[in-house]
Parts: structure tokens; sequence; C-alpha cells
């Protein structure tokens, strides 16, 4: 399947939608979750038992592709600046590779378990990292070419952390969901250091894409504002700075939807 | 002189308005009818130990767990910020200590109504304010402080990954998956704190290099880690969870 067919799929949610193909989906990702998550994920699959989450379940495969697009896009984002000579600090030179390490091995784990369970992994697209000329991160004749390639990194780990959020109900009851959580505690450790090594607080605070974040960021931090926890507007749990606004968008983040997501990624693939 | 710089309010006493605003959403009709189908289930469980909590079973029992683990978070960071090392501590450390304190505060009187809406008026299945004692853990020493808080962090991460797949309420899981990622970025400043310009934000202690997987736990092992420190006085048991 090409990335474009894919993502316009996921674009229209039409895969969601498709509730006659579930049943198919739930039969190979009982054997996905034997073969590839099984060998890799260390605690609780044992206990795991498929039963009566069908009503309630989404679609796994969908997800899954999705989340492999966004890896394939940073992990081919980290190799490209290690390579390119912009990162002359040896601290964030470490900080980039670890990151590099963990997102090689996302794309390597959620290709694996998707041809483990017979799905197509959607193929590695061509990634333009300009956005159409909008940067230049890896020329390192561009004066600006550092604080591209950092704010380029938060963008897309903080879209990480909110793009698996917003999967995770297409993930629960399926043998992927530990996994997927596993992963996107990963982006948010990632998000926390690349925030912090650009001066600014590991979490988010209101919508604030922060200081020196390109304005075509903005989208990766809509939403992210919000009080409203379960129904309940957590300002008003008790009285106090903990119960600010600042403080109570930061101790939550939010989802970004399949489609909000693709829209983001979108923006720096070509074909 | 010893001065509470940051006294965070805890009202005890809900509001029913509150109340109400939580259980007309977030699915608590789904939670209703499993705590009956629970109970009903479980005509033949005997608690082995009667006179002591149990965090009880399915999404409730997850919603108790995690209110003791934010129980105990806010607590220590109460304590952190209350001694005598923030008190001396850079203005970046400052800065980080506080903001986690309010944080986990705010989490753990979400929790707090979660559980209250949850329960209605069986209110006995709600897991207590818990007691703490620290021993000889020295809040004036740097490195105990931020040692604690590297442990409590990265246990909270494998916590609620472990704990996901035993959450039945799409609404519930969200929650928790809008919790995590925070829990995370706090151990991710918590370690560069403690070294920086490494690879320890998400080191190979916590976060498996081949696979690039963080930690999950089953409450069990967390319980039986958390149990360890001693940190926790209150005993409870959660004898219907993994």
């Amino acid at each position: 399947m090409s990335i474009i067919k894919f993502l316009d799929e996921f674009t229209n949610e039409s895969m969601l939608e498709k509730k006659s193909s579930r049943r198919d989906i739930f039969g190979t990702f009982g054997s996905l979750g034997k073969k590839a998550a099984l060998a890799a994920i260390p605690f609780g699959l044992a206990g795991l038992t498929s039963k009566a989450h069908a009503q309630t379940m989404g679609d796994p495969v969908s997800a899954l592709q999705l989340a492999l697009t966004l890896e394939y896009l940073e992990d081919e984002f980290y190799d490209l600046a290690l390579q390119s000579g912009v990162i002359t600090d040896s601290a964030v030179e470490t900080v980039y590779m670890k990151i590099s390490q963990h997102e090689q091995a996302h794309v390597d784990f959620l290709t694996a378990g998707l041809t483990n369970a017979g799905v197509t992994p959607v193929e590695k697209p061509d990634f333009d990292f300009t956005a159409g000329g909008m940067f230049d991160p890896f020329n390192p004749s561009n004066p600006d070419a550092y604080a591209q390639l950092l704010a380029l990194a938060q963008a897309f780990e903080d879209t990480g952390v909110r793009a698996y959020k917003g999967q995770a109900g297409n993930l629960q009851g399926s043998d992927f969901l530990t996994a997927g959580l596993q992963i996107h505690s990963v982006e948010a450790r990632h998000a926390s250091e690349i925030r912090r090594i650009r001066g600014l607080k590991g979490w988010i605070t209101r919508d604030e894409r922060g200081a020196g974040m390109p304005a075509a960021t903005q989208a990766v931090y809509d939403g992210e504002e919000n009080l409203i926890q379960g129904g309940l507007d957590v300002t008003t749990l008790g009285s106090g700075p903990a119960f600010s606004v600042d403080a109570s968008t930061e101790a939550y983040d939010e989802t970004l939807s399949g489609d909000e997501a693709t829209a983001i990624a979108s923006l720096f693939i070509v074909s | 002189m010893k001065k509470r710089v940051l006294k965070v309010h805890q009202p005890k006493q809900r509001t029913s308005s509150k109340r109400r605003q939580f259980i007309k959403l977030s699915g608590m009709a789904v939670l209703g009818s499993g705590l009956l189908m629970a109970c009903s289930d479980d005509d033949d469980f005997i608690n082995p130990t009667p006179n002591v909590f149990d965090l009880g079973s399915g999404d409730l029992g997850v919603l108790n767990y995690a209110y003791a683990l934010e129980q105990l978070e806010a607590d220590f960071y109460e304590k952190v910020v209350n001694g005598s090392y923030w008190a001396s501590a850079s203005s970046i450390e400052k800065q980080v200590l506080q903001d986690l304190y309010y944080h986990e505060v705010n989490h753990r009187d979400l929790f707090d109504t979660a559980i209250s809406a949850a329960v209605g008026s069986n209110t006995n299945l709600k897991l207590p304010s818990l007691e703490f004692d620290y021993g000889s853990l020295d809040f004036g020493s740097r490195d105990q402080v931020l040692g604690t808080a590297k442990v409590l962090e990265d246990t909270g991460v494998s916590a609620y990954n472990g704990a996901g797949r035993l959450i039945t309420d799409p609404n519930y899981l969200v929650l928790a998956g809008k919790i995590v990622s925070v829990e995370a970025r706090h151990a991710s400043a918590i370690r560069t704190l403690i070294n920086p310009g490494s690879a320890d934000f998400a080191g190979d202690d916590v976060v498996d290099p081949v696979t690039g997987l963080d930690r999950a736990q089953d409450p069990s092992e967390i319980l039986s880690a958390v149990g360890d420190t001693g940190f926790i006085t209150t005993p409870f048991t959660a004898n219907s969870l993994p």
C-alpha cells in the first residue's frame, strides 16, 4: 500500500468505519501478539485474554500503520540530523543518538509486528524535512539549522506522544495495547529531553508551542490547553497553584486524532 | 525556622455538583455495571484480610491503584518542596520539583473525585487517604531526593503502562494515557537533573534498547516494590488485580 493511499484512508477515518473487516483484524492480531509482541514484551501478556472487548474496539491495524509512518519520519529525521554535522554539542549528540536508536527500534518492532500478523506494513514515504522550503535543518551553512533541528525534534516528539495516545482506543483489547503504551511513554521521555535542551519545561503549558518554535508547528499544540478531564474542569478540584490553569494543563497531555496527526506528518511527506 | 512555603489546599468534601459532573461523562454507567458483575462473580471470594482495604477489581481497582500511587507521589513532593534541599536547590531544580508537586497533587485529587463519583454512596469501596513514613530518607540531600523522585516517576510510568490493559472503559484508558506521558516527561527531567548531558533520560535500565519499549509492570510487582520502600504505612491489598 502506498503511503499516500494509506494516509488518505486514515484522513477520512474510513478504515475505522469498516466494521465488516474487524473480525479479520482481530484474527490477525491474535497471532501478532503471540509471535512478535510476546517475544518482546516481558510482562503481562500471558494473562491477557481477548474476550469481550470487541464492542469497543477500533482498528488496531490502521492505528499501527499510522504509528509506523510517524516512526519512519522520526527515524529518518534523527539519522539525517546525526549525519548533517549541524550538531556540534556532544551532549546533544548523545541525546540524538539515543533517540535515534529508539526510533529505529520502533520501526523494526512495528514492521515485524505487522508482518507477522500477515499485514503488509506501509511503505516508507519520501520525506522532505524542509516542509516545502520552510526549514533547512541539515545544512551546516544555514545559521538557523541547529535551532531548526531542535525545533523539529520537539514538534515530532510532542506529536508522537499525542498521536499514540489518540490511538489507544483503537488498540484497546488487542495484544498491542501494552506495546503501544510502552512506545508512547518513550516518546514522552524524548519530548521532555528535547524541550529541556531548548530551555523549555519538559511539559506543555496551555497550548504554548514554546519560544523559538515556528508558527507552522502550532498544530502540534492546539488543544493542549484543555482543562476538562473525565468530564470535570480540573481547576475546580481544589485551590492553589496545583489547580492553576498552567499546572492543570501541564499535568495532562492531550490526544491527537488520526486526522490531526496525519495532517502534521503530511507537511513533511513528499510521496 | 521551618516554613511551609507551598501549601496546597486539599478539600476533603467533594461537592455533589462535582460528583454529578463526573458521573455524567466518561461512561460511569459502564463502570457501575462492571461493579455489579464483579460482585456477583465474586460470591465465592473471601477476603483473606477482612480488616484491610482491598483495591477492588476491574476499572475501580485500577482507579484505586492509580490513586494510591498518586497519593504517594503528591505526598513525597510536598515533603520535598518543604525540605531543605529544595530550599537551596538551583532555580531549574526548584522549578522542576515544584511543577512535579503541582502535577501530582492535581492527579491525586482527580482520582479522589473520580472514585467518589464511581462508588457513589458505597464509600467503603474507595481507597482512604494513605499515611506515609519516609524513615531515614533525608529531604536535605539532593542525591536522596532526586534518586527517590527518579524511582517514583519511573515506577509510575511502568505502573500505568502495565495497567492499561486492565482498563475496560476507553475513557479511563485515555485519562490514564494523558497522565502516564506526563509521568514519563517527569522521569526524563529528573534523570537529566541527576546525570546531565547523558542518555539517562531514556536509559537502557528503563527503555529496552533493542525494542525501544519502556517498562510495563503488573500491579502486584509495582505494589511489592512500593511496599519494600516502606513509604506507605496504611496497609491495603490488591487481591483482584494481577
